[in-house]
């Protein structure tokens, strides 16, 4: 470990370990928005792994710390896997079909950021949450 | 995947780690790199959730569960349910003991609803072993704040316009003292950290060491700077081995980031911090005790003034304050005083960690705003009583408290309104007392604490305790008259105005506000010879009442054979011979034996 020498430099060291601990920040963020990537065996198998860790990476270059991301069990439309829903508190679930890495990409800037939803990719009418 | 997805925390507070969270752990490392999800899952060992009643406790992140009670046998399950599938593990989840329901997730959860987290904010969230994750959440900023941003006097405005009041037990203005301190002549000046916590049943300021060191020793710097001290000294109890092993590591760190030793982000302030290991007396919480004991001598008081600030530390201009007001400077530095006024009550602002104990359900550490309502702490956020019982009283500021009865439970507490009702903050022990807890017992062990513990140096101290505690022994073994009770009172005052430390001073405490409140109980010991709440045994006698089905049960059961009687006869028992151990009442079928 080298001296730091000055605020900015400590700044500077909170910003690049702020990786160690963001979801631990976020996770107590009541306001948080969650996207939960269907992790069961099908969706395993149709590439949800890529999927969480493309949604994991552009929410680290997007800097966005109110968004986490959870793995859940089968969603129940396994033909539609890799499964993404988006929950957003005091609003209705959205599930998005067939997230690949592109698609998964496009939920961070354009339903996330934005808030415009991805229409085409809209799965099953939306369920409420239990 | 360039980060960890998941931080699975597992409690490495005192309590976790007496049961087995150290074994769980390892278990976590052990099956996550079994079953390759080293790289996706981080395992993190972290300070005390506070819920130690619950633990073990582990805590998943981002999903925000919260397990309890957790055995090194149900990782493999988190990791094939929760971790891979995302499903939780609901027979591990907290239940709550009204509705029955599992509840997830951690807010959720009643015993933390309550909860304001300002001292303990990192507890639990950060791993206390690792400086970098101190800093991600804005460690050592308020240092490097004050550093380059503030001038000295401007430190000590803001510490004194928060209002934040010691947390070690009297409550004075901490900015006041840092401004003593501050304009004290000296070529030398100390900070101490007074981390004795002798108080019985209090464990936050171990909590905060073990759980977050580091916003200690930020917070001493900070005072370094502000009053011109270059040195710091934590003075600790050997037996708190885990938070001195925490400190030591934060020390190390914290010297190899520049953080603490010479020019401090290139400012050219120099501060450097030591720990003094202190044998476990409670007087040498006592500050001056405390100094004397660092010095290598005595762990004795001495008369006050010269304040520390004048006189402390080798003679030397010095500021102590507790483990649990230095936790909260870093805060109100970062977000201001006004910040800090906004919370609790006008005069003593902020929140308060209490330990709670005793026959309540949730027993653990809470941190509330101040100004909540006693009833609130023990039902809301402590359960309620255990079993059911009735509440009698809660015990307040540790042996130089007082008990608080249950016409009081309304009570809005700080430091004012507890002391106005004749208890005291003191350290933020809370001890709940239910129906079969005799009060003039609390007293006598309270008062048991305290001869214990007197130094010696003063007679009142030395020789009235003791005299109270003999008296307090007359009337429990039901030996005592009413003019027993007026001694008690007379000494009482006696001792409490001529002790030398707050150590005598306040011992005579749990007598005074226990007779004040509970006057009924003393008058059945004295002139009835009873004890109500059936603690006091010599009190009690043991008669068999004709339910009595002659099962032997309780003849064949006592220890010291003093029930005689034939198989299906009415028995009885021998006075002369019963040593009143209650087995019988407890054993017999039929509650054939009374108690009176
Ligand atoms: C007998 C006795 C024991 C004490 N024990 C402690 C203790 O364990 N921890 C503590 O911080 N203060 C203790 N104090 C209070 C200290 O003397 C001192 O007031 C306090 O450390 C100042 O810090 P604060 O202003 O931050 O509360 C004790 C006082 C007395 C009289
Ligand atoms: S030690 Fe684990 S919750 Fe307190």
């Amino acid at each position: 470990m080298s001296k730091i020498k000055s605020l900015d430099e400590l700044k500077k060291i909170r910003e690049q370990s702020k990786g160690g601990t963001d979801i631990r920040v976020t996770g107590e963020n009541p306001d948080r928005v969650v996207l939960a990537v269907g992790m069961a065996t099908c969706g395993i198998a149709a590439g949800a792994r890529v999927t969480m860790s493309t949604l994991l990476d552009e929410i680290d270059k997007a800097g966005l710390d109110n968004v986490s991301v959870v793995a859940t069990g089968c969603l129940g439309f396994c033909y539609a896997e890799p499964l993404v829903e988006v929950r957003t508190p005091g609003r209705e679930p959205i599930r998005y079909a067939n997230v690949d890495a592109a698609r998964a990409k496009e939920i961070i800037d354009k339903h996330v950021k934005q808030g415009i939803l991805l229409d085409n990719a809209i799965i099953g009418k939306e369920v409420p949450r239990q | 995947m360039s980060k960890f997805r998941m931080h699975i925390l597992v409690c490495g507070g005192t309590g976790c780690m007496s049961s087995s969270s150290g074994e769980i752990f390892d278990v976590f490392e052990k099956e996550l790199s079994a079953n390759s999800l080293s790289n996706e899952v981080q395992v993190i060992k972290t300070g005390c959730f506070g819920f130690c009643e619950q633990g073990p406790i582990v805590k998943i992140y981002p999903d925000n569960v919260f397990y309890v009670q957790v055995k090194p046998a149900d990782v493999s399950r988190i990791i094939s349910e929760h971790v891979i599938k995302g499903r939780t593990v609901p027979d591990i989840l907290y239940k709550n003991p009204e509705s029955k329901e599992t509840v997830a997730e951690h807010r959720e959860i009643p015993f933390y609803h309550s909860q304001l987290r300002i001292a303990l904010r990192n507890c639990g969230l950060i791993n206390p072993e690792e400086i970098d994750d101190y800093i991600s959440v804005s460690g050592y900023e308020a240092l490097g704040k004050c550093l380059t941003e503030i001038s000295r006097e401007d430190v000590i405005s803001a510490v004194k316009a928060s209002g934040l009041r010691g947390r070690g037990g009297a409550g004075v203005s901490t900015g006041f003292k840092w401004e003593m301190a501050y304009k004290s002549q000296g070529d030398k000046k100390y900070v101490i950290c007074n981390a004795d916590e002798g108080d019985p049943g209090a464990f936050m300021d171990r909590s905060i060491l073990e759980g977050d060191p580091h916003s200690v020793l930020e917070a001493m710097a900070i005072c370094g700077y502000a009053i011109g001290a270059d040195e710091g000294v934590i003075y600790i109890r050997a037996e708190y081995p885990l938070a001195v092993e925490r400190l030591r590591i934060a020390i190390r760190q914290a010297e190899e980031y520049g953080l603490l030793g010479d020019d401090i982000l290139g400012s050219g302030f120099s501060f450097h911090i030591s720990l003094s290991l202190g044998a476990g007396a409670f007087v040498c919480g006592e500050e001056t005790a405390l100094m004397n004991s660092v010095q290598g001598m005595r762990g004795e008081p001495r008369m006050k003034p010269p304040f520390p600030a004048q006189a402390g530390l080798w003679h030397k201009p010095s500021n102590v304050n507790n483990v649990e007001t230095w936790a909260n400077i870093p805060p109100i530095i970062l977000k201001g005083a006004d910040w800090f006024k906004s919370i609790g009550t006008e005069k003593s602002p902020g929140t308060k960690v209490f330990a709670l104990a005793g026959q309540i359900n949730n027993v653990g550490l809470v941190e509330v705003p101040m100004g909540i309502k006693l009833r609130d702490i023990i039902y809301k956020v402590g359960g309620g009583v255990r079993g059911g019982k009735r509440f009698k009283a809660v015990q307040t500021g540790g042996p130089s408290g007082g008990c608080i009865p249950a016409e009081l439970l309304d009570l809005a507490i700080d430091y004012d309104s507890l002391q106005s009702v004749g208890s005291m903050m003191g350290s933020g022990g809370m001890i709940v007392m239910d129906e079969t807890d005799c009060m003039v017992n609390i007293a006598k062990y309270y008062l048991e604490f305290t001869v214990e513990e007197s130094c010696g140096k003063c007679t009142p101290c030395r020789i009235g305790n003791r005299r109270l505690l003999e008296i307090l022994e007359k009337i429990t073994s039901g030996q005592g008259t009413e003019d027993d009770l007026t001694e008690l009172k007379d000494l009482s005052a006696a001792i409490q105005d001529s002790s030398l430390c707050a150590l005598g001073q306040t011992a005579p405490n749990p007598v005074v506000s226990t007779m004040k409140y509970f006057w009924d109980e003393y008058i059945a010991h004295v002139r009835d010879k009873k004890c109500t709440a059936g603690k006091c045994t010599s009190m009690l006698t043991y008669k068999v009442t004709d339910k009595c089905i002659g099962c032997t049960i309780c003849a064949k059961n006592c220890p010291v054979n003093a029930i005689s009687g034939s198989l299906k006869s009415l028995h009885s028992i021998d006075p002369a011979k019963c040593v009143k151990c209650g087995v019988c009442f407890n054993k017999c079928p039929k509650q054939a034996i009374e108690r009176v």
